[in-house]
């Protein structure tokens, strides 16, 4: 009993409605665990964490050496870069920005490697709302495939100091 | 046959419990400090909503993350983990018959309990501590910051151990007989859960600590965010199981409920002990470095057993109540036992609600953005405040005020002042928090970031924002923090208004929120035993389990209604 030692014999199994309940909520416990691996295989969204180790030193050479093999224009003095499809594109997380532009196109699969250079941040598209951690000395690896077209903004939605609500970018899918 | 020590104990005039009189102390000296830290961080709430109500946005951005700290710590840490404290000695004495182990171990554990929670205050006031308060490397605190967390956790464990050794010394006197009492086996699995939680926190906050210092060069972010959410998410499981006990209690002593059948309630505790820490993967879901079969295992707590309990507890309760109010004779229809329940009394009208806020909101929310894949969608946007506002405030808060109703009568023995007001807080309260909630849920499905102090983005390089509906989504935010706000004020008001200046009721009976005459009733149901016409309706609770399938239903829609949404989103793997 809740305030006193229960009777001596409380050891028993469930009867009655509480015994229908248990089992229902284990069946559908049950089912919300299965939807996972299911959607693993089936489902087109996924977080596999695919990682590598990177420093951020190297990380932002790459990200040099990606804007200018691939650079296409720039705005706002800031460089639009288009990977080629199927191929690798780089976006560094820094306070604050998200470097640099991409443009990607509309059903194309890109290797997108995220980093940060400095403090955690978090990858968050707008207004799709899909969303991953960013950490330093972590080369995050999000196999990638806009299906829709538009302009999209990137914010940070993990705290990375006073100018957290400046971080911004872009992702512009033709 | 109890083990007090001579004339170190009292007999409650109202409920006939033993009281162990060191106990009694230091249950005084947790709460107290409980309330002092649940001001604060409720001041700090008042600030951040205000500021999140982008139409008022009233802090500049330095001082919103640095209150925004001060609310977690004081939240999330501080208060709650106080006042479950205060709930262990109590468990431990008036439920097992048994003194209390020592009164010089409860003093070292509450100086280092209390000094380690100044010591953070005053580092993040005075802008020492501006890393919000999961404090995520490589942001750095001043070394006192760490300290004060480490003192706390520390005080905190010997505490526990305080509780443990009493569990033992009630054990090896014989002071109960048979298995113990079912609100102190919750409240030793809470306190089991709380051991590894602070030993998670231990292992990742002294190098932490050495690494403020200069001591240790680097630490890892990864490695960080793993552990320290072995201390984050399970510290809120300690929250759990403590406040299941405080149902199962409140139930008891306002209707004299008691549980249906104790072996699946105590079942459930076990499922929490078992496997409720894995639930540190739920804020790593979208993290690199873990690949998915650790995701899916972690997330879903084994095969979502812990869950199982949550819902278990969520039908035993109400059901207990429900065989209670009908044993009493209010059996016609469905509800009848419900709408003849002691809505008047702050304890009852404090747990049911934190019953349903708590199932309904928090649970459906908090299962559902703990899904491995529809976390893409949720991760760091104001859904998941909007989820643990709902366990954590509208779950357990809320249960732990409905116990204060009955804790300052009871064992500070002072009657409160204004005891309308007592009867319509818990309502105001409620439902502040579940407009708070809501309004978090929903701008955070438009995306918008939790831990963020403009959502327009004022001056970036590249403009972003948001469409008009997540901004008023953010006012409703703001009007269910003012309300919660108020709520939370009527309830410290009182609290302190009674402890200091209340009339004592020493040696009186405590009868002011229900009638003398239905809290003998009330006991007398209690104290009956098991007979046949108590299983009879035991087995047929028809109100409960239409409750419960509501609570199925609406989790299926808002579960599958995720998936949906999901499946819309750009591919990504």
């Amino acid at each position: 009993m809740s305030i006193k030692s229960p009777e001596s014999n409380w050891f028993k199994p469930p009867e009655g409605s509480e015994r229908l309940w248990v089992g229902v909520a284990l069946v559908w416990c049950m089912v919300m665990f299965l939807a996972m691996p299911y959607w693993h295989f089936k489902g087109k969204q996924n977080s596999t964490g695919e990682s590598y180790a990177v420093t951020p030193a190297e990380f932002q050479k790459r990200v040099n050496r990606f804007v200018e093999t691939n650079k296409v224009g720039e705005k706002n003095g800031i460089p639009v870069v288009e990977p080629s499809p199927g191929g690798d594109a780089y976006l560094m997380g820094q306070m604050w920005r998200w470097y640099p532009i991409l443009k990607l196109k509309e059903g194309q699969t890109y290797r997108l490697h995220i980093s940060s250079v400095d403090l955690q941040h978090g990858f968050s598209v707008l207004p799709i709302n899909i969303n991953f951690q960013v950490l330093p000395g972590y080369d995050h690896v999000l196999t990638l495939t806009p299906t829709s077209k538009g302009i999209f903004q990137v914010i940070c939605n993990e705290f990375c100091g006073i100018g957290h609500h400046l971080m911004t970018g872009q992702i512009i899918v033709e | 046959m109890g083990n007090f020590l001579e004339g170190r104990y009292r007999t409650c005039n109202t409920t006939g419990l033993p009281v162990c009189l060191d106990a009694q102390f230091f249950i005084k000296a947790h709460a107290v400090a409980a309330v002092v830290f649940f001001l604060i961080g409720a001041i700090a709430a008042l600030l951040i909503a205000l500021t999140r109500w982008s139409a008022v946005h009233l802090l500049p951005a330095m001082w919103f993350y640095r209150v925004l700290t001060l609310h977690g710590l004081n939240m999330l840490i501080f208060w709650i983990i106080s006042f479950e404290i205060a709930i262990l000695y109590f468990a431990g004495t008036s439920l097992l018959n048994s003194r209390l182990f020592s009164r010089k171990v409860a003093w070292v554990a509450y100086v280092l309990m209390v000094v380690g929670a100044l010591m953070v205050d005053y580092i993040v006031l005075i802008g020492k501590g501006d890393v919000l308060m999961t404090s995520y490397p490589p942001l750095k605190a001043h070394p006192l910051f760490y300290l004060g967390i480490i003192f706390f956790a520390v005080g905190t464990l010997i505490a526990v151990f305080n509780f443990f050794a009493t569990v033992y010394i009630a054990r090896r006197d014989k002071t109960y007989e048979g298995s113990m009492p079912l609100v102190a086996y919750g409240a030793l699995a809470a306190a089991i859960i709380a051991v590894v939680t602070l030993l998670h926190g231990a292992t990742v906050m002294i190098p932490s600590f050495l690494w403020s210092l200069g001591l240790v060069e680097h630490i890892d972010a990864g490695w960080y965010r793993l552990v320290w959410w072995g201390l984050g998410h399970p510290s809120q499981q300690i929250n759990v199981a403590a406040m299941v006990a405080v149902w199962y209690f409140m139930a008891t002593l306002t209707t004299g409920a008691k549980p249906l059948n104790e072996t699946v309630c105590r079942a459930a505790f076990v499922f929490y002990i078992l496997f409720i820490n894995l639930a540190s993967a739920h804020h790593l879901l979208v993290d690199p470095g873990l690949n998915a079969s650790w995701k899916i295992w972690n997330t879903s707590y084994a095969m979502y057993l812990a869950v199982l309990a949550s819902m278990i507890h969520g039908f035993t309760v109400p059901a207990s109540i429900e065989v209670a109010q009908r044993l009493k004779g209010f059996t016609r229809g469905i509800f009848n036992w419900l709408t003849s329940a002691p809505w008047g009394d702050p304890g009852f009208a404090s747990i049911f609600l934190s019953i349903v806020i708590f199932g309904f909101i928090g649970g459906i929310t908090g299962v559902t953005l703990g899904t491995e894949q529809i976390n893409i969608i949720a991760h760091n946007t104001l859904r998941i405040p909007g989820h643990f506002h709902a366990t954590v405030v509208g779950g357990t808060t809320l249960a732990f005020m409905g116990l204060t109703y009955y804790v300052v009568p009871l064992i500070f023995q002072r009657d409160f002042y204004f005891k309308k007001w007592a009867r319509v807080q818990p309502y105001i309260f409620a439902s502040g928090v579940v407009l708070l909630s809501l309004g978090m849920s929903f701008a955070g499905s438009y995306g918008v970031p939790r831990r963020h102090w403009d959502v327009n983005f004022t001056g970036a390089p590249l403009s972003a924002g948001f469409d008009a509906a997540a901004h008023f989504f953010l006012g409703v935010l703001g009007i269910g923090g003012i309300l919660a706000f108020t709520g939370a004020l009527i309830f410290i008001v009182l609290t302190v208004l009674a402890v200091f200046f209340g009339k004592s009721i020493a040696g009186q009976p405590f009868h002011g929120w229900q009638p003398a005459e239905k809290f003998k009733l009330s006991m007398e149901i209690f104290s009956r035993k098991k007979d046949e016409k108590f299983e009879q309706i035991a087995h047929k609770v028809p109100g409960t389990v239409v409750l419960v399938f509501v609570l199925l239903i609406s989790f299926m829609v808002y579960y599958f209604a995720n998936w949906k949404a999901l499946a819309d989103v750009w591919w990504v793997r």
